[in-house]
């Protein structure tokens, strides 16, 4: 195989450095009214230092070339474990770029913007049928922002009772956002240790719960991948210390159709529609994590809600004991309509055959990998597999290399060094979007990476070795941080 | 189904290396007590053209703005987005890759956002910004923790009026942590009056924050605002909510506010009914350790070469856990690059004028609306595309009029403010036509 993915890529400058004084690449709308008379000076500003002036055609061919920088999910395996890469279907796009949706204003009377209430409305019984649970909201802007929101509801349920608690219990194996997101609702975070499959310590819990526990946030399948299989006892254990349980969802992907949170005792949930439901991940968001909660927890949803009216959806605040707002106006319609069309798309047989096929995919990668590189875990997987560096040790070859190998091979590597729990993880996910051309395409790439790691360890410590940078000095760049480009020199301001 | 690649042949092979009988052993380890013995109950799949269908059908329920004429803003502004700006970002290798967790297979999502940065601390006149946040919203929460993080004090002073949905959200997020807001309205002229927010500072104020424009359209004297905060060992917070306004009006960092943050959808993003929209945050340096969410620096490869990286992660939630500076994991990508795009396409001299000529359109129908019999501008200060107008009677009604003859006559203020029963808040965009002001203001005479 040629380590060449393609021809050695110029580096392209920066907006700021290919500026050129009277260029423009966009003309005012027309205007034949009157000039106004000019604002006081103290309040105007002189042009924008710096800012860029270039023409349209300058702007194109400066984003497509530095598009071609990125690595993308329609080019290729995108095994970002936890992330789900999977498939954005174009459709999608076409739709939320409908004028419709695309130019309706968030403050029109509700009259006026019926379609979007109504695919709101839909999206939340949607979710509720796939998860078991009994009320959604959409507010939340971001998994990250829906567990807050979650933890948020737990708290003012719990006040409500008197006694908001103190303590948040969080396996150690968790998302980093679970303990933020707790810390930033009032509370503190305990972790609990996972047992030696990598699931919560029964045995563990039980003994810590007490009746100054809020919640336990649990991820499930959890973050290697493993399904809880007790979860039922872990909701009786902390619902029997009044606790409630709260399900990262981020991992929904891998049983959609075939369980449901809502049925396992799970209070209250958030789910990426960025992850399960194919929503485009853009470079970094935007995403979206609705929450969805039991009966006894929806009086505390954020406001305003979208209810049934005499003449149609309209939107309503009137729940005094919500948690208030978390987003500016009702969360990232955009992503709520993409997957919503993303449900209508497949339909309940084709979610769940896309759970299917997400657990197929993952666990024959695992059995082709297996013996070459180190699991951790032997508990069974569902939609994502955890391998270690251990056996590639010896080579003095590190996780970090064989993702960086990878690339040479016209893969994105996979999520690396989490969970915290395994030591050099390699955290797998292929997800259903794959066929078998693929796979093996991405296991024979690291089949040849542990040979490589054997016999030229360093070809695989310098790699990579064909993309348009290579490894970045991290370290050097956050002692001395440049954030911006200045005009004087590239030397960092501070 | 239509998006899984592999087919039921293909499948049973992998079954088979896996030495599976049947696709349902792989869920095995989920307790048969909990499996759904049905399948969910869900609209039947859509084929690609029904589905167009079905959600074109929903998507003509909403206003039809062919027919209409809208002059709506309040923190949500209609702008024209320049064709090469959808054309970008829908490129696959922007909008299906992620957070660029590994730099040397995303370089041009990071030399964007680095770039991103660089614009909005050029508009700003700050040191340092971020790779955006959620929204406008939750841009001004996280701007408080910063403060409450920085000064170690628990008191916020709102001074103004700032967007009430803000201030919501910032409600809920903050009350937990013991941080107290407090409110002081504006002055009769609609803006604050900076001698009175200082008498109002304490050494328990970790922020004052105003916004500019407010939220009734008018402008805010920044400077004497900074000088108070400053003095009482504040940081001064100053919100953009329409962030077209920096066009033309002084950068907050030039008058010495610490902090600038707010909405950017103004830049390039459009509408869809509140969101994704884009927060920014820009800082003075002394804060940078404080900021939230993702931020780029520039580094070196190991052969010299310039490239970009993630950067300063001990702030965040994947290393610090409870510690970090927040909860955010991702940033708003695509609406990021929509910005950076569209704000790379006007340049220095589109973006002057773009901010000129809505204030050149409100001022038009500020003149116009004025002269209508009842009518007046009870705030009629510098402003720049927003302003109120008091009607002679309720305005709900009369904008339940006037949307029946296509034209969205603002926001009615009452749903605030219930002592602003007859007022409208108006905005003027590029967006308006000349013929369009003049038939708000010929419908709004006929109407009252």
């Amino acid at each position: 195989m040629s380590l060449e993915r393609s021809p050695a890529k110029r580096r392209e400058g920066l907006l700021f450095e290919k500026s050129v004084t009277g260029k423009r690449g966009s003309d005012a709308p027309l205007w034949d009214g009157p000039e106004p008379e000019a604002l006081d000076s103290h309040y105007l500003r002189e042009e924008i230092a710096g800012f860029p002036e270039l023409s349209e055609r300058e702007v194109v061919r400066h984003f497509t070339r530095l598009s071609k920088l990125n690595y993308a999910n329609d080019e290729g395996l995108y095994p970002l474990g936890s992330c789900t890469m999977k498939y954005n279907p174009k459709v999608n796009e076409k739709i939320a770029r409908l004028e419709g949706f695309a130019e309706a204003h968030p403050l029109l009377p509700p009259e006026s913007a019926q379609g979007c209430l109504q695919v709101m409305a839909d999206l939340e019984r949607y979710l509720c049928e796939i998860t078991g649970m009994s009320a959604f909201t959409l507010q939340p802007a971001a998994g990250a922002q829906g567990e807050f929101t979650g933890i948020r509801m737990v708290r003012s349920y719990h006040q409500s009772r008197g006694n908001p608690r103190q303590v948040v219990l969080i396996p150690d194996s968790a998302h980093g956002t679970n303990p933020a997101s707790a810390h930033l609702c009032g509370y503190r975070v305990e972790e609990i240790a996972s047992d030696d499959r990598g699931c919560v310590d029964l045995k563990g819990l039980k003994e810590r719960m007490r009746d100054d526990v809020a919640v336990l946030m649990l991820t499930n399948p959890n973050t290697l991948g493993v399904f809880e299989r007790e979860i039922g006892e872990i909701c009786a254990v902390v619902h029997g210390g009044g606790g409630l349980v709260y399900l990262d969802g981020a991992n929904l992907n891998a049983f959609v159709g075939v369980a449901r949170p809502g049925d396992m005792g799970v209070d209250v949930m958030h789910s990426n529609l960025h992850k399960t439901f194919s929503t485009p991940h853009g470079g970094g968001g935007p995403g979206s994590g609705p929450v969805g909660v039991k009966d006894f927890l929806a009086r505390f949803l954020p406001v305003p809600r979208v209810v049934r009216g005499e003449s149609g959806w309209r939107w309503s605040a009137d729940f005094p004991e919500s948690i208030g707002k978390v987003h500016s106006f009702y969360g990232n319609f955009g992503m709520h309509v993409r997957a919503a069309a993303y449900i209508l798309a497949n339909g309940a047989a084709g979610l769940r055959e896309m759970a299917e096929a997400a657990v197929l995919n993952a666990n024959y990668l695992r059995k082709r990998l297996e013996g070459v590189y180190h699991l951790p875990y032997a508990s069974p997987s569902l939609h994502e597999v955890i391998f270690s560096d251990k056996h590639l040790e010896k080579h003095g070859v590190r996780t970090l290399d064989v993702a960086k190998r990878l690339m040479d091979y016209g893969f994105h590597p996979p999520t690396i060094y989490f969970p915290l729990i395994v030591k050099g993880a390699l955290m797998i996910e292929p997800t259903e979007s794959e066929g078998i051309e693929d796979l093996d395409a991405f296991v024979d790439a690291m089949l040849r990476i542990a040979k490589e790691a054997e016999e030229d360890p360093e070809m695989v410590r310098s790699a990579p070795h064909t993309t348009p940078v290579g490894r970045l000095d991290e370290a050097a760049a956050a002692r001395r941080p440049v954030l911006r480009w200045s005009p004087a020199s590239e030397e960092p301001r501070s | 189904m239509r998006y899984i690649p592999s087919s039921p042949t293909e499948r049973q092979k992998l079954l088979k290396v896996l030495g599976l009988e049947s696709i349902d052993r792989l869920f095995d380890t989920i307790p048969e007590s909990f499996r759904l013995k049905r399948a969910l109950d869900l609209p039947p799949a859509l084929p690609e053209a029904d589905l167009i269908e079905q959600m074109g059908t929903l998507s003509r329920k909403n206003l039809d703005l062919h027919d209409s004429a809208l002059f709506l803003g309040a923190g949500a502004y209609r702008h024209f987005i320049p064709a090469v700006v959808d054309h970008l970002i829908s490129r696959a290798e922007f909008y299906s890759s992620y957070t660029p967790y590994q730099p040397e297979f995303s370089q041009g999502t990071l030399q964007s956002i680095f770039e991103f940065q660089t614009l909005i601390c050029q508009l700003t006149g700050l040191d340092a910004a971020n790779a955006s946040l959620y929204d406008g919203a939750s841009a001004l929460a996280e701007g408080i923790l910063l403060a409450h993080r920085a000064k170690r004090r628990n008191q916020i002073v709102v001074a103004g009026p700032v967007h009430p949905e803000y201030l919501k959200v910032v409600r809920t997020l903050v009350t937990t942590l013991g941080i107290e807001l407090k409110s002081i309205p504006a002055g009769e002229s609609g803006a604050c009056e900076p001698d009175r927010v200082a008498t109002q500072l304490s050494p328990q104020t970790a922020a004052v924050v105003v916004q500019q424009p407010n939220f009734l359209g008018r402008l805010e004297e920044i400077a004497p605002l900074v000088e108070a905060s400053h003095r009482a060992g504040a940081v001064c917070i100053v919100v953009v909510n329409e962030a077209v306004s920096l066009g033309m009006l002084k950068a907050p960092g030039s008058l010495g506010a610490d902090v600038v943050l707010g909405e950017a959808q103004s830049l390039g993003v459009p509408l869809s009914y509140g969101g994704p929209y884009l927060g920014f945050m820009a800082v003075k340096m002394e804060y940078v350790r404080e900021i939230p969410g993702r931020l780029v620096g520039q580094a070196k490869d190991v052969q010299g070469r310039t490239g970009y990286v993630l950067t300063l992660a001990t702030r965040e939630q994947h290393i610090r856990r409870e510690k970090a500076t927040s909860n955010i994991c991702t940033n708003q990508g695509l609406c990021m690059l929509a910005a950076t795009i569209f704000m790379a396409t006007l340049g220095k001299q589109g973006m002057r004028e773009l901010a000129l000529q809505n204030r050149a359109r409100a001022e038009y129908a500020k003149a116009a609306l004025k002269k209508i019999p009842g009518c007046r501008l009870p705030h009629p200060g510098p402003g720049f595309n927003e302003f109120v107008l008091e009607l002679p009677r309720p305005a709900s009604a009369i904008h339940r009029q006037l949307l029946g003859k296509g034209i969205v006559a603002g926001l009615p203020l009452e749903q605030y403010f219930p002592d602003r029963k007859n007022d409208l808040l108006i905005t003027v965009t590029e967006m308006n036509s000349r013929a369009q002001i003049d038939r708000l203001a010929s419908e709004l005479r006929e109407a009252l």
